[in-house]
């Protein structure tokens, strides 16, 4: 076996689709929090012209624009390969137009439902008005990550069906309907939050990698946690 | 103005007492408000202003302030011209510029993105100048396929002629649309907003540089008439002569900016011998790469708004022992939201002095310790200059990227230097 089979694969799923703002944060945060614990990691570039691996550790899925987000997720379904890394187990976190397609349904520009990849219950559409500003957030406390905070920028509205699990309940913002934020089922987790939500919560990108390798020794906390601090002072 | 309505002429006249107001009482500049007031009284009063005149507009995400004055400069060669150069680029801003030219026959307006349709429609310009669409405060500014969308329907129905560039796929698929298009090759150093074809989605192939094509639906480049050498600092027109550029504006976004100002001015009759030697007389544009001398040391001030925009001060930057100060504020217009930090390369700093301020510059900090550049945190420009001289006394250079609120506080501080 290559020296590259004991590594932390993460996988980046469309950067040249679904990278709209920031999205690269959660890449870069998730290898260093890894890395500072003696994790080696290994980063994949997925283009939408490339086949999804199925053996990666944890998939990222960034934000995009109307039509992006229509192609990324027509070939992510005639792919196929995301949906077999969650079956098998993989952890899998979107943000944003990414979150929407990984449900079962999500709205058009004209709001008419498309099929999204089918690994999280959640069904999208529009909303009367775009969510635009900080949001903060209490993360259901079976996932021991606390309180989020984050940038939200979107029109859509979620409902989850009986096999997803609110992320949290909103503080402030409007989430997916303005009472819960983001969803989870098994290591499946999808929010809101856009752009670089696990640098602004390394909690969260913690938990992203307990999933993966079990118990991690706690980091100094640095700029992360100071960041964190800070923009809760600044929402609330 | 004799083609003015009546109505017209006294909006004219409303908006240019309010602007003066604006002045005297230090408000403003005045491009803003003496605009808003005549459009009040005439709707219409841009289209009328427009009317008999031979209209550059121009529009970007990045560079569009500087371009037009450019532009202005060598255009002046015909004489008398109307221009927004104080960067109000929405239509009252563009009814002052012309309002204070009524006799000018030429222009050239900056147009904000949004607003390009809109003010092409009611202009009808001679040319429509394009150079370049990314990522740019998503809080508040419109998706940029929609942009370019929107220009290519806007393009589709209007007579203008279109000077663009080939380099960036959005805006060429949006100059496409027009009927007659001088292609320029002013390169494209972002690329993360244009990897994928605007017309079907497909990934784009984009080798060699700056060639691209779409496997999947055919669209390619445009094939271009103009093009910049930045090794050489040369600009090669139609026929294939070369001019060496020697601007006083650094770097190859300043070079692009140049060469789109010669093949515009160009569509005008104006020759490059006669541009150029007016584009070299520009050395700073409203306080952008402005040095300020202060304690001895020279401070020159980068304006940076976006990461294509931070990408392009990274390579002006001078040699590594000069320290750099970045500074970024979250105010309305630099956008809410800092998520673009991250998609920004910082690790091009390593081995320099850097410092980190402004209202978000924790933000900063936790992106510069990802990308494991050291750095300090700081206050103010001057607290920075103070302790770079106690350390090192024969210091003489520190630059400075900031966004936009954060240069405007910068700039304040050592005068509002032009």
């Amino acid at each position: 076996m290559s020296d590259t089979s004991s590594a932390l694969r993460i996988v980046w799923i469309y950067p040249d689709l679904l990278s709209t703002y920031g999205d690269q944060g959660n890449v870069l945060i998730l290898r260093r929090r890894a890395e500072l614990r003696g994790i080696r990691t290994e980063i994949v570039h997925v283009h939408s012209s490339d086949a999804v691996p199925v053996e990666g550790d944890i998939y990222l899925l960034g934000g995009g624009e109307d039509r992006p987000q229509i192609l990324a997720a027509e070939r992510l379904r005639a792919d196929g390969g995301l949906k077999r890394a969650a079956e098998r187990g993989a952890a899998v976190f979107a943000v944003c137009a990414g979150y929407q397609i990984i449900g079962e349904s999500y709205g058009d520009d004209a709001d008419n439902p498309l099929p999204g990849v089918g690994i999280l219950d959640i069904r999208s559409g529009r909303g009367e008005t775009r969510a635009v500003g900080e949001i903060v957030a209490d993360v259901d406390p079976a996932l021991g990550v606390g309180r989020i905070t984050g940038f939200e920028n979107h029109q859509g509205r979620t409902a989850l069906g009986p096999s997803a699990t609110a992320l949290s309940r909103t503080v402030t913002g409007t989430g997916n309907d303005g009472q819960t934020e983001g969803a989870f089922q098994g290591q499946v987790l999808g929010t809101y939050l856009h752009g670089p939500a696990l640098p602004r919560n390394p909690e969260l990108a913690d938990l992203l990698l307990r999933w993966r390798v079990g118990q991690i020794p706690p980091l100094e906390p640095s700029w992360g946690e100071r960041l964190h601090e800070e923009r809760l002072a600044a929402a609330l | 103005m004799s083609e003015l309505s009546l109505r017209a002429q006294l909006a004219a006249v409303l908006g240019k007492g309010a602007a003066t107001l604006s002045r005297a009482t230090g408000r403003g500049d005045g491009s803003v408000i003496g605009g808003r007031i005549a459009l009040k009284v005439e709707p219409d009063l841009l289209a009328q202003l427009a009317r008999g005149r031979r209209l550059a507009l121009v529009s970007a995400t990045n560079g569009k302030t500087t371009t037009t004055r450019l532009i202005a400069a060598a255009l002046r060669e015909l004489g008398d011209i109307a221009t927004n150069e104080h960067g109000a680029n929405m239509p009252t801003g563009h009814i002052t510029a012309l309002a204070n030219s009524p006799n000018a026959r030429n222009g050239v307006l900056e147009v904000d993105e949004k607003y390009l349709p809109q003010v092409l429609q009611a202009t009808n310009p001679a040319v429509v100048v394009l150079m370049n669409l990314s990522r740019d405060q998503m809080d508040r500014a419109s998706e940029i396929n929609l942009l370019a969308k929107k220009w290519r329907e806007t393009l589709q129905q209007s007579e203008a002629h279109v000077v663009a560039n080939a380099d960036d796929p959005l805006v060429a698929w949006a100059g496409l649309g027009a009927r007659n298009a001088t292609w320029v090759s002013a390169g494209q150093r972002w690329k993360e907003d244009s990897w994928c074809c605007p017309a079907c989605g497909g990934h784009l192939k984009r080798e060699p540089d700056p060639h691209w094509e779409c496997p999947e639906c055919g669209m390619r480049r445009p094939d271009t008439t103009w093009a910049v050498d930045n090794q050489a600092d040369v600009v090669i027109d139609p026929n294939g002569q070369r001019f060496r550029l020697q601007l006083n504006l650094p770097g190859d976004a300043n070079r692009a900016n140049a060469a789109i100002a010669m093949a515009t001015t160009a569509a005008y009759g104006i020759h490059p011998d006669q541009s150029l030697p007016r584009l070299r007389e520009i050395h700073s544009v409203a306080g952008r790469y402005t040095s300020v001398v202060t304690n001895g040391v020279e401070i020159r001030l980068l304006l940076a708004k976006n990461p294509a925009g931070w990408l392009e001060s990274f390579a002006v930057l001078d040699p590594p022992r000069v320290p750099v100060i970045l500074s970024v504020n979250a105010q309305i217009p630099d956008g809410k939201d800092t998520s673009w930090l991250w998609d920004v390369d910082y690790t091009v700093l390593r081995g320099r002095r850097v410092f980190v301020m402004g209202e978000r510059r924790t933000d900063l900090a936790l992106r510069l310790e990802t990308d494991e550049v050291p750095f300090e945190v700081a206050d103010r420009v001057d607290e920075v200059i103070a302790k770079l001289k106690g350390e090192q006394p024969d210091i003489t250079k520190v630059d400075v990227i900031a966004n936009y609120t954060a240069f405007q506080q910068i700039r304040t501080a050592y005068g509002r230097v032009q």
